[in-house]
């Protein structure tokens, strides 16, 4: 293994580890700054925060998306909301309650020191974006105001409307935009990583290909930060952006960097139905929803095909607020999801196709009025109405679970350094803080403390013996990776086969989604890891894909992110078959409480499972990060 | 649902474009209009014909990568709301719908319906932000803001930089986009230090770019699927007047 495998958790309480360990990790002066550079790959909340913010510091930062600007990275799409621990409410929320419910949530498979840090930084977090501009939304008072989400008893979360990624990524896109004026990060839009350079056992730089042109680069850095997203489009069918992809991340991990966790994906319980075989993608109805919202199935399988409105309250199953009385609506995302799973199981699903339950706002609307409701969820309403052509405040929505976020990326410490030294990882991309499940309102938490407080104090701590061993873009290294970037693209481009890419994509996702989707089990889980090597040797024999490499050209820009997925698949499925216990979002049937709940197996599982890649058509090796609980007490997670 | 396209092909940027005729067949009405241009795409790559170019990310109408004109309307007939969130419901079955890129001087041709938008992010680049280093941030609740202020920030704010105002403007202006984000952040506290600079330096690049002035057509606001108001135009207007004045007075 290149590298070391050491989460390097400093020592000291729980409460002091971060202050001690920014106390006595090196720094870079800022007149060496300047003559370090950093390569950012991303720039979504996690990337775009961390390039401005390294900018700020005077560092030389080169940042690189596919999207034709930073600011429509994918975190833009994010609705809901920001947790912070800030306790304006007054009801009772500290650190250490975001700390443990956000550890509670993800079912005890991270580690309680990575946690602990992003519940202290969150209150930065929501101080640093309401300086940037972000508009929050306020009470009269012009006091910030929070709601709940899924997973917690206290109202914690700051808000912009339904969208709050957006704000949050423009503030971090506006930050961006000043250091790009003043000349300290260096934009690239519409380029795509394809390869991780490795340098004496070092991360010093990535191949590009520019998405306009088809030019391919090398660049040299002092250090390489991936924050590249997560890889739910592995399923085709996500609530992700087309364009998100495994591409980067998997390329490091064919280098040598770690890939922990990689079968931890969050299917989102909130999503409209899948309406059609042509649809492209799935469609989020953000968490929030649930506080007004109430979900409901018929008690009655013949009931399905009525009316909702004909069905009365009595004929109603509103079975989160059965099955979950404490948390009700409110219930976490993995176990509303499987909850929903379970009614349409039972033929008790509404909708075309029987998978669909109903998100009802009547009571509401008749506690609150319809104004209220316009005011807090009036855009999701209005996307509600597009896509179905229903309206919501008449008829209740129909939702079903659809991939959402993925919890698994690359292994990283402490420091969110991988295994490979001079690689960092951040925000979605990596795997280090929520487990086997993450809660609402934490994603953009973690993203942009990942990238405004935790790397910048982290990376001197590896930049400070870097001065002066920056390689030469033009050493073999290099000019080898480039050649192997540029053979794979003519190998794609040489196939010249009969079938679509949407075909090999599509019947992958489904085959991920039934096999290894909201349960698993061993038979299933052996037969995808059959069928994906062999979906895999049909692509490169029978894809077509035309153009040619010096183009503008979609469909070879779309052919190598499907090659990856049709490896990385595998990863995934044998993650899932090795991980033998239920946690969050990875449900095995075969371990389950007798009222159908996730059985954990804390004695042999608690462990990150980080994966070595063992060279192509070889089997990948697994390495066991042990997760030591100081101070919580392992326990049943229980909603009830 | 059956229809006829036609659609603008043009190779590259230098290379002239011209509109070609193709037919869809059998689509379902609930297929977004983008779906079905991925539907012709198969149909086009089975044919071993070049797929038709074109950018969209997120599909539900936030990114702002979708960039389609539909029988001459920005991102189609279905407003508010970008071409991704458009559905064939919306058309007559049989009709013929033409599309093109969004066409303004500043945002050239890539290839087919590809444009080029940098032009937008310069103009954020010449101000359009809140100097705030990361770390130097005082408690959130310490500078509270009248929530109508509040409010109408966030409704400036929630432009999604797609363009679609400059394309439909006659005088391809991108005063509806300049004036959100000006409009934002003159309305927050934070945003009051750098307030003059900031329009000044803003409305400068945009011109420079090649934007048109704005002739209060109002077709800015009329096709932008974020719907923000041209009244932030008039309020651009005046921060700009402001910002003259003060320089004039040597403030």
């Amino acid at each position: 293994m290149i590298g070391s495998f050491d989460a390097k958790i400093p020592p000291g309480p729980l409460a002091q580890k971060w202050r001690s360990h920014r106390d006595h990790s090196r720094l870079v002066s800022p007149n060496n700054r300047r003559k370090l550079e950093i390569i950012v790959v991303g720039s979504g909340l996690a990337g775009g925060s961390a390039a401005a913010t390294l900018g700020e510091l005077g560092y030389r930062v080169k940042c690189f998306c596919f999207q034709d600007s930073p600011r429509r990275a994918h975190s833009i799409a994010a609705q809901g909301g920001i947790n912070a621990a800030k306790n304006y409410q007054n009801d009772g929320d500290s650190v250490y309650r975001l700390f443990y419910d956000t550890i509670k949530g993800g079912d005890f498979r991270s580690r309680e020191a990575n946690v602990y840090r992003l519940a202290e930084i969150a209150n930065n977090i929501i101080d640093q974006c309401v300086a940037q501009g972000v508009p929050f939304a306020r009470e009269y008072s012009g006091y910030l105001a929070n709601r709940s989400f899924g997973g917690a008893q206290v109202s914690r979360t700051f808000y912009a409307r339904g969208q709050t990624g957006q704000q949050l990524l423009l503030g971090c896109y506006q930050a961006l935009c000043r250091q790009i004026a003043a000349g300290t990060v260096r934009m690239f839009p519409q380029t795509e990583m394809l390869d991780l350079v490795i340098v004496d056992r070092q991360a010093k730089g990535i191949i590009t290909r520019s998405l306009r042109s088809g030019n391919i680069e090398r660049h040299a850095a002092d250090a390489v930060v991936l924050a590249s997203g997560g890889y739910g489009n592995v399923y085709y069918l996500s609530t992700n952006a087309r364009g998100s992809n495994v591409t980067a991340t998997y390329r490091a991990y064919k280098r040598g960097a770690l890939f922990a966790n990689p079968s931890f994906t969050q299917i989102h319980p909130t999503c409209i139905p899948v309406s059609g075989e042509h649809q492209s993608k799935l469609t989020l109805m953000s968490e929030s929803l649930r506080n007004d919202g109430r979900v409901w199935v018929p008690k009655r399988k013949e009931d399905r095909e009525k009316a909702p409105g004909e069905i009365h309250d009595a004929d109603r199953d509103y079975y989160l607020e059965r099955k979950y009385p404490s948390y009700g609506n409110l219930a976490p995302r993995d176990i509303s999801s499987r909850a929903a799973k379970e009614v349409c199981d039972e033929g008790r699903g509404v909708g075309p196709g029987g998978r669909g339950v109903y998100l009802d706002f009547a009571d509401a609307i008749k506690r609150l009025g319809e104004e209220t409701i316009r005011e807090r969820y009036g855009n999701l309403f209005e996307v509600y109405e597009k896509i179905t052509g229903e309206d919501a405040y008449k008829v209740p929505m129909r939702i079903y679970p659809a991939v959402h976020y993925t919890m698994g990326g690359l292994w990283v410490d402490y420091d969110l350094m991988s295994n490979v030294p001079g690689l960092f990882v951040i925000g979605e991309a990596n795997f280090s803080d929520h487990g086997a499940n993450r809660l609402g309102a934490s994603a953009l938490m973690q993203g942009l403390a990942d990238g405004y407080f935790v790397l910048p104090n982290t990376l001197p701590n590896y930049l400070a013996s870097q001065m002066g061993k920056r390689p030469s873009p033009d050493s073999p290294e290099f000019l080898q990776a480039e050649q192997d970037v540029r053979a794979k693209i003519d190998r794609l481009l040489k196939i010249n086969g009969t079938r679509s890419l949407d075909s090999f994509h599509r019947e992958l996702g489904l085959l991920l989604w039934e096999k290894c989707g909201m349960s698993r089990h061993e038979k299933g889980l052996r037969e995808a890891l059959q069928k994906i090597p062999e979906l895999r040797q049909e692509f490169w024999r029978d894809v077509r894909v035309l153009g040619m490499n010096e183009d503008f050209n979609q469909s070879l820009e779309r052919a190598g992110r499907v090659a990856d997925f049709l490896e990385f698949a595998e990863l995934m499925c044998k993650d899932a078959l090795e991980r033998d216990e239920s946690a969050g979002a990875h449900f095995r049937e075969e371990h389950q409480t007798s009222d159908g709940e996730a059985l954990r197996d804390d004695e042999r599982h608690a462990a990150v499972f980080a994966w070595e890649f063992g060279g192509d058509g070889q089997p990948p090796k697994l390495h066991r990060e042990p997760l030591r609980f100081e101070t919580v007490h392992l326990t049943q997670r229980s909603y009830k | 649902m059956n229809f006829k396209l036609r659609i603008w092909r043009q190779p590259n940027r230098k290379s002239p474009g011209k509109l070609a005729d193709y037919e869809v067949l059998d689509i379902s009405p609930n297929t977004s209009f983008l779906e079905m241009l991925d539907i012709l795409n198969e149909t086009l790559l089975g044919r071993g014909d070049e797929p038709i170019a074109f950018e969209s990310d997120c599909r539900e109408g936030i990114c702002g990568t979708c960039s389609l004109t539909i029988n001459g309307e920005a991102h189609g007939p279905d407003h508010p709301g970008a071409v991704c969130e458009l559905y064939m419901r919306k058309f007559r079955d049989g009709a013929t719908i033409t599309v093109e890129p969004f066409r303004v001087g500043s945002f050239p041709i890539v290839k087919d319906l590809v444009i080029e938008r940098s032009a937008l992010d310069r103009i954020v680049q010449a101000g359009g932000f809140i100097s705030a280093r990361t770390g130097s941030a005082p408690e959130a609740n310490s500078i509270p803001v009248a929530k109508h202020n509040a409010d109408l920030a966030m409704e400036a704010a929630a432009c999604i930089g797609c363009g679609a105002c400059a394309a439909a403007c006659p005088n391809g202006s991108a005063m509806l986009f300049t004036s959100a984000k000006v409009s934002h952040l003159a309305l927050l506290p934070q945003g009051h230090p750098e307030r003059e600079s900031r329009v000044l330096k803003m409305v400068q690049v945009m011109d420079a770019e090649g934007f048109g002035n704005c002739t209060n057509t109002y077709e800015c606001e009329a096709v932008c699927p974020a719907e923000i108001s041209a009244s932030f135009i008039a309020k651009l207007n005046r921060e700009y007047a402001r910002a003259v004045l003060q320089r004039s007075a040597g403030e």
